[in-house]
């Protein structure tokens, strides 16, 4: 019995030492300094109570990081949704080019956030407003220069880059749809646009549930895309709930007050995220 | 379906596929223009194709450098991550106990957390225990990693009869022997989802390593591009160029292993 005790330990102890070093620690760490005046340096702190939690809530970046965050969240949700749904139809007609396109429609994902926000940066503000005076159009101006163009911008950026994910989980679901249920449809004389509404939509239910849940996660914990494309700007007016905490900490030096928003956004996250699959998982179609 | 439906479904695609490249376009065509010629035209084709950017940027990047650095991370984190979470995830879905099944439930229910709520103390403590560099970011990743992985790979490893397991026991193996010469083998295609997750995402991954890392010889590709496009910001030509080099490796990988990569991230995602 020892023995295999031992060798529990021996395949289980590495992963186990690293992930509590890495997640656990600090995470219970980060809890009990959420209360203290804790400031990143000095050794001794103190326990403050509510004091950071009080401080958070009167720090209007805050609450306004929270409103964009949300706004940005919703509007990504449907967009790249919608988009990569279309695309998956789109690809799964047949079409000799459809490996191709899969190919492209997905190259977005693979390159990092924080790239891909200065490509975007260069093609708002320069590419945009080139184009913008070639054609008169003057909505093309100034992107990145106020907060609704930096929010479109964000919005953009990230419907490029996660459509063609959430395509290949569309994809997957519309294959495995039974052609049997499909060709009865068309001899009962369903159109295209119903054979998708009373067929695909029931029965991609799963891979529905999958795409909503990594885009909610990836919308509202979007960070790299945001440092690099506004960073914020301007005038912190398009920040998001995590790079708020990030400059809380690293700008204003703020570890406590940052740390308590941190804690907040643990716990929105995790509300938000549980909803989702709970609600989603409830309509599934059994086949 | 007819054959005019087919012809403006090909149109549709092809838009839309010119649509998605046409980022990539911009970038590169610019890439190729002196700093004048990008400012007076910027959508234009490049008059001339003029490398001398790339041999700025490369230089300015120290890109072999900042190329081996990013390679030995994400290949050190990806060895050791398969390594020790498939052996763990084996072991726990074997082992029956409670604590077995908390031990995964911990796993499992840590993914939800946000790595903003982990940040700060954990750079404390990374840097009492004098890890704030290469090897330090290295077994950060695998307890960033383990979690997914582990839950990956105990997926698996129901789908594997524990017959064999017990067939090895009897002829003698013991629990490595069973683990590195019946059951690893067996776990190839979903070691292959896992390390394509992980390979991307630690080869992108700009906030950790810029916490990590302080020392400039040891910078990644995207830490690198982060501090060069801070410097050349009013220097689109060079920002361009640097930027179009940082996706080249990404790029070339995707070409080669395609298959591996669309599989392994959606396999990840929909599990």
């Amino acid at each position: 019995m020892k023995k295999n005790k031992l060798i529990f330990w021996a395949f289980v102890g590495p992963s186990l030492l690293a992930f509590t070093l890495v997640v656990l620690a600090p995470l219970l760490m980060g809890i009990y300094y959420s209360f203290t005046n804790w400031n990143g340096i000095a050794a001794n702190v103190s326990f403050v109570g509510l004091d950071n939690y009080i401080e958070m809530f009167n720090d209007s970046s805050f609450l306004d990081s929270f409103i964009f965050t949300t706004k940005f969240t919703i509007v990504s949700v449907i967009a790249v949704n919608a988009i990569g749904f279309a695309l998956a139809l789109l690809v799964t007609r047949g079409l000799k080019i459809s490996n191709f396109l899969r190919t492209i429609f997905f190259m977005p994902n693979l390159i990092g956030g924080l790239i891909l926000g200065f490509i975007w940066q260069f093609i708002f503000t320069k590419g945009f407003a080139a184009l913008g005076e070639l054609t008169g159009q003057g909505w093309l101006l100034g992107w990145l220069s106020n907060q609704e163009t930096g929010f479109w911008g964000l919005a953009i950026l990230l419907a490029w880059k996660m459509s063609g994910y959430v395509m290949v989980i569309y994809v997957a679901g519309i294959q495995g749809i039974p052609e049997e249920l499909v060709e009865a449809a068309k001899i009962d004389g369903a159109n295209a646009w119903e054979r998708v509404k009373h067929i695909v939509f029931p029965l991609i239910r799963p891979a529905f549930t999958a795409s909503l849940f990594l885009t909610l996660s990836n919308s509202f914990k979007l960070f790299d895309p945001n440092l690099s494309l506004t960073s914020g700007g301007p005038a912190r007016s398009t920040e998001m709930l995590a790079l708020n905490i990030y400059k809380t900490a690293f700008t204003f030096r703020e570890m406590g007050v940052a740390q308590a928003k941190a804690v907040i956004f643990l716990i929105v996250v995790g509300i938000v995220t549980l909803t989702q699959v709970h609600f989603t998982k409830k309509g599934e179609v059994e086949m | 379906m007819n054959k005019q439906k087919k012809l403006i479904l090909r149109i549709i695609s092809v838009l839309s596929a010119g649509l998605f490249l046409v980022p990539f376009y911009i970038m590169l065509i610019n890439s190729f223009k002196t700093k004048k010629q990008l400012f007076l035209d910027t959508l234009g084709f490049p008059k001339t194709f003029d490398f001398n950017n790339y041999i700025v940027a490369w230089e300015r990047l120290e890109f072999l450098k900042v190329f081996f650095n990013s390679l030995i991370i994400t290949v050190g984190s990806l060895t050791i991550v398969i390594i020790f979470s498939s052996m763990a995830a084996w072991m726990l879905q074997r082992t029956k106990s409670k604590l077995s099944t908390f031990i995964f439930f911990v796993f499992v229910a840590s993914m939800l957390i946000p790595f903003q709520a982990v940040m700060l103390p954990l750079v404390r403590i990374m840097g009492k225990l004098n890890l704030l560099n290469m090897p330090g970011l290295i077994f950060m990743y695998l307890g960033f990693q383990s979690s997914l992985s582990i839950f990956l790979y105990h997926g698996f490893v129901k789908g594997i009869p524990k017959a064999l397991d017990e067939a090895a026991i009897i002829d003698g193996c013991n629990s490595f022997q069973i683990f590195w010469y019946i059951i690893f083998p067996l776990l190839k295609p979903i070691t292959i989802t896992v390390s394509v997750l992980n390979a991307v995402w630690i080869w992108n991954d700009y906030l950790l390593p810029s916490l990590v890392i302080n020392k400039e010889a040891s910078h990644t590709i995207p830490l690198r591009i982060f501090f060069f496009f801070g410097e050349y910001t009013k220097q689109w030509h060079l920002a361009m160029a640097g930027l179009t080099l940082a996706i080249i490796p990404v790029i070339i990988f995707y070409f080669f292993a395609q298959k591996h990569i669309i599989k392994g991230v959606t396999d990840g995602s929909v599990k």
